[in-house]
């Protein structure tokens, strides 16, 4: 469907630059990319800060936290084929490194004095630690935590991906040892109440370096530096997409030995792939943090990681577009049940996991609107007349023009393949 | 061996075993390939011919056994490491990424920037189009560089593999099987790329088709129960009665 000559209905009626701009669109990939780039910026920045409180704006912002996880989780499962299903682990590292911070900042000795030991965050206190833990230390300084947030995550991804990859270990193995990384780092962390927090995770963080994170002001403005850097880490998605390396990674998706027989080092790429995707997701951490004031072990375990795969596969794990959107869409459905009926979530997550494997394999970004429609049409007025069962089905015109009338999923359609 | 001189050999393969399970693919194999010259395997199913690119490219360790390639020991050194060293192989069915075009395949394979950085910084030179058109007119495919490959013929899919091997300048080629499933006229155009490869490249091919063999090959292996039977240029092969009750004869 690529270079197919537009079916261009009216062009005489059409002004020639718009006709010659929706024909670019239908051939030029990128010219696509961008203006899908262009709809989910204006989205993000002007339609939903105008039509949704605070409320449901901090919401939507803590929703689009997990949408840096599916951006790694498009560049690491759905580009190069790696499921991780510990994302979690560095959505969880990021989002304590800023916790941490934050805490300590909250902890100051005046308002710790009634503490046995004034001026460390209070859970150490009733743990009986007498001082901070020295891995605590480096999180008073706010550059020391900006520059961790990323590295520690990244260096525990770097060490897995290496050890695992160099040894060819990928797949299903490597998707099971991510999930139990999950597991031990949850458990660790509830376990060493003392030094973590324990299962209640750390809570009441106040300022960021005595700028109150709680008004409303400052919501508005934490919105949006998410949104920014979600928009710049989906832009430098777009610009590995559309390079060689991008090409690379599909390469090893689909033909893993031709690549390594072309002279690639196939484990470096990969963990390149898994590195990125972890810094991805602890920056979505760090910012959940940020706007929901707090971090607990239950964004850190397997079900949480499981969620954000299916969060990215309901979008459509090889569309950078879809997997936002895919990422709004699971987390408003889960907000809306989890109020209504909560205990209905678990089964409609799974059955939604299911359905888009069986139905969808590519996702809602998957779908061709106006194939899809055009093929239900050609079904049902089938099924009015007496023709043939077996016949052949109706050349269905694939229009690679974008439509969008909504907001969700049919950005993404065609976004990957073509 | 009919020929008086050996010139210098670029591959060496030394009393290399391969053992699966007890089974042995390759049973204290010795070989030697020669700078310039096209040289055939053959033998039936189960000789060894595969097990022994896959030991040459460093996909299967050996057993036992070196090898050595333009004097440098190849066992022990990771794919990639081989074909940096140049050796190419392609595989026994067609493998090119189908979703890329022709010319995003050949682009792939060019022998720069391969590491994650340099990939994601790798641009489009004239350089590298010059490059990539040569080698698409040599494999055939200049009018299709724009065309997906998924939307090749199978022969064409071959020369492409061919092609992406080509453009890394290898000095020894391996090829497995490369004309099977290829119409006649195809088999006859892959013959006349493979001879007019030129000095300073060796190839390896192992094949089924005695015809093909017989219009490229220099010197025919006969491979046997992953043992050499026989070595030397075509003609004296097919009269050997070894291999007559091996191979050809049935």
């Amino acid at each position: 469907m690529t270079a197919s000559v537009t079916p261009a209905p009216k062009p005489a009626a059409r002004p020639p630059m718009l006709a010659r701009f929706t024909t670019q669109l239908t051939v030029d990939r990128r010219a696509r990319q961008n203006v899908y780039f262009v709809i989910l910026a204006l989205v993000l920045l002007v339609v939903f800060p105008l039509f949704f409180d605070i409320f449901r704006l901090n919401l939507v912002g803590k929703y689009l936290t997990y949408g840096f996880v599916a951006l790694g989780l498009v560049m690491c499962w759905g580009q190069a084929g790696i499921l991780s299903l510990g994302q979690g682990v560095f959505f969880g590292l990021g989002g304590y490194c800023m916790a941490m911070f934050l805490k300590l900042e909250a902890s100051d000795v005046k308002s710790t004095s009634i503490q046995s030991t004034p001026g460390i965050p209070d859970f150490m206190d009733w743990n009986q630690l007498t001082s901070l833990p020295t891995f605590w230390i480096p999180f008073k300084s706010l550059f020391c935590t900006l520059v961790a947030i990323p590295l520690v995550p990244g260096l525990l991804a770097l060490v897995l991906g290496l050890a695992m990859f160099k040894r060819r270990v990928g797949g299903v193995y490597f998707a099971i040892i991510t999930q139990a990384v999950a597991a031990i780092l949850s458990i660790l962390i509830i376990g060493q109440q003392g030094y973590t927090g324990g299962v209640n995770g750390i809570t009441d963080l106040k300022t960021l370096e005595g700028w109150d994170i709680r008004t409303d002001t400052a919501k508005y403005v934490l919105y949006f530096v998410n949104v920014g850097l979600l928009l710049g880490a989906a832009a430098v998605a777009f610009s590995i997409d559309r390079s060689k390396l991008g090409r690379i990674l599909v390469a090893i998706r689909d033909r893993e030995e031709r690549v390594l027989f072309t002279g690639y080092d196939v484990a470096s790429m990969k963990t390149f792939a898994f590195v990125l995707a972890s810094v991805y997701a602890a920056i979505g951490g760090a910012m959940f943090t940020l706007q929901v004031g707090f971090m607990s072990p239950s964004f850190v375990g397997i079900v949480p990681s499981i969620e954000m795969v299916i969060a990215a596969a309901v979008g459509g794990r090889t569309s950078l577009f879809g997997a936002i959107y895919g990422t709004l869409l699971v987390n408003f459905a889960k907000t809306y049940f989890s109020e209504s009926f909560p205990e209905l979530w678990l089964f409609v997550i799974g059955s939604l996991f299911m359905g888009v494997v069986l139905v969808l394999p590519n996702g809602l970004a998957g779908v061709d609107l106006r194939k899809a429609v055009l093929t239900m049409i050609v079904r049902f007025s089938r099924r009015g007349t007496s023709r043939r069962r077996n016949a052949p089905p109706a050349p269905v015109v694939v229009g690679p023009v974008p439509e969008a009338p909504d907001g969700h999923g049919s950005k993404g359609a065609e976004a990957l393949h073509s | 061996m009919t020929e008086g001189i050996r010139t210098e050999s670029i591959l060496e393969i030394e009393g290399v075993s391969v053992s699966f399970d007890g089974f042995k693919a390759l049973d204290d194999l010795s070989l030697s390939i020669e700078r310039d010259e096209i040289r055939a395997v053959i033998g039936p199913n189960g000789a060894g011919k595969t097990t022994l690119l896959d030991i040459i490219t460093g996909r299967t360790p050996p057993t036992s056994g070196r090898v050595r390639f333009k004097e440098i020991e190849l066992t022990g050194l990771r794919e990639y490491q081989i074909v940096r060293k140049g050796i190419g192989r392609k595989f026994q069915t067609p493998s090119v990424h189908e979703s890329l075009t022709v010319f995003e395949n050949l682009e792939m394979s060019y022998p720069d920037a391969r590491t994650w950085w340099s990939a994601w910084r790798f641009g489009r030179t004239r350089e590298v189009i010059e490059t990539v058109e040569n080698i698409a007119e040599t494999i055939y495919l200049k009018d299709r560089l724009h065309d997906r490959a998924e939307a090749l013929g199978h022969g064409q899919k071959q020369w492409l593999e061919i092609g992406a091997l080509l453009i890394q300048r290898p000095s020894l080629l391996l090829l497995d099987e490369p004309v099977a499933g290829m119409s006649v006229r195809d088999r006859e155009k892959t013959a006349e790329l493979l001879n007019a490869l030129g000095k300073g490249r060796a190839v390896v091919v192992v094949e089924h088709d005695m015809e093909f063999v017989k219009q490229i090959a220099h010197q025919v292996s006969v491979l046997h129960q992953g043992r050499l039977l026989a070595e030397g240029p075509m003609e004296s092969i097919q009269k050997d009665p070894r291999v007559i009750e091996v191979y050809l004869g049935h």
